[in-house]
């Protein structure tokens, strides 16, 4: 472990742990609401460990859906992963097997905007900087779990104090952090629109995977970016 | 406080842990999978974030009242300027005034 990166790592990540801690929070209240035990709810957060898929799982099960109809929802939300997962591949390179597969069980939203703009940047994406980062937003989101449990009751109307606008707040200041990335325009173009669209005729949660699936569709079609740094040229993965 | 562990229900909590784990290591056992990238695909990963994001925002957007809408225009302009956590605040801070003052 490099000490510096793994404080790096805290650093950044805190900032992460602060911002999504009241949906922990929320998560921790919804789930109680819905019936489950102390718990139950926290194990979900430390296993899940996906916040969107752990609401959209909770409320399916508040309503008595069918077990594997909750566990396709929860898939189907997170499916957007397989796609992290594979962009990651190439700055994760020097991480051993078990670092890779502890990897990718930290691999939120956030801890993959990060580690792809940090190994893009230059700087290198250290497996000590990689866990830092994840392990301070995995311990907050712990935490802020069972805060939510315990004082579930205390919080009221989430609309109210304004909690629901945090996320999709928070989601748009990390697309604005690719803005300068090529063809950003029309991918986010066509992401928006296809997202809105299959949210109007399919619903959620398949808006996720077929907006992205436009979005990404769109950036196949477009020029290729010219080449002018020789790292990109590199696009094969070693083992 | 509510201590117990429903059999079913621990099932349920396992069974969404593993397919959460399947998305978050599927791309990259597919990826490795393939002796070399090519370039339209690699353009296709490069637009992963973007894209996935994307769906994350829009329709909250779209489906949201005038309190959303002016919310994250508010957070928009912050964040051309400021950094995340501003832009959290003001996004947060213009909900909340569209709601109790504004009456949106």
């Amino acid at each position: 472990m490099n000490r510096y990166d793994f404080k790096q790592g805290l650093k950044g990540g805190a900032i992460i742990a602060l911002s999504s801690a009241p949906f922990g929070v929320l998560f921790g209240a919804v789930a109680i609401d819905n019936g489950l035990s102390f718990l139950e709810t926290w194990l979900m957060s430390a296993t899940v460990y996906a916040g969107a898929s752990q609401l959209v799982g909770i409320e399916l099960f508040g309503q008595r859906v069918e077990p594997w109809l909750v566990v396709l929802s929860v898939f189907a939300v997170n499916f957007r992963h397989i796609l992290y997962s594979a962009a990651l591949a190439k700055f994760i390179r020097g991480f051993t097997t078990l670092q890779k597969a502890l990897a990718f069980f930290l691999l939120v939203d956030p801890q993959f905007a990060e580690a792809v703009r940090r190994g893009e940047s230059g700087k290198g994406v250290s497996f000590s900087w990689y866990f830092g980062f994840g392990v301070v937003i995995y311990a907050s989101w712990s935490i802020a779990t069972m805060v939510g449990a315990w004082f579930g009751k205390m919080i009221g109307d989430p609309a109210s104090i304004g909690i629901d606008i945090l996320l999709p707040v928070y989601f748009l200041g990390m697309v604005l952090a690719f803005r300068s990335r090529w063809g950003f325009p029309p991918v986010v173009l066509a992401s928006a629109i296809g997202s809105v669209a299959a949210y109007h005729f399919v619903g959620s949660p398949w808006h996720v995977s077929l907006g992205a699936a436009a979005g990404i569709i769109v950036a196949t079609l477009l020029p290729l970016k010219p080449r002018h740094e020789p790292d990109a040229a590199v696009a094969g993965v070693e083992r | 406080m509510n201590g117990s562990l429903d059999t079913g229900t621990l099932l349920l909590i396992l069974a969404a842990a593993v397919a959460t784990y399947l998305t978050r290591i599927g791309g990259y056992v597919l990826i490795t999978r393939m002796r070399s990238i090519p370039p339209r695909m690699e353009a296709a990963l490069n637009a992963v974030p973007a894209a996935v994001l994307t769906t994350l925002v829009a329709p909250a957007f779209f489906e949201g009242g005038w309190d959303v809408k002016i919310a994250m225009l508010v957070a928009l302009a912050a964040a051309l300027r400021f950094p995340g956590l501003i832009m959290l605040a003001a996004g947060w801070a213009a909900v909340v005034i569209c709601r109790h003052l504004l009456g949106l």
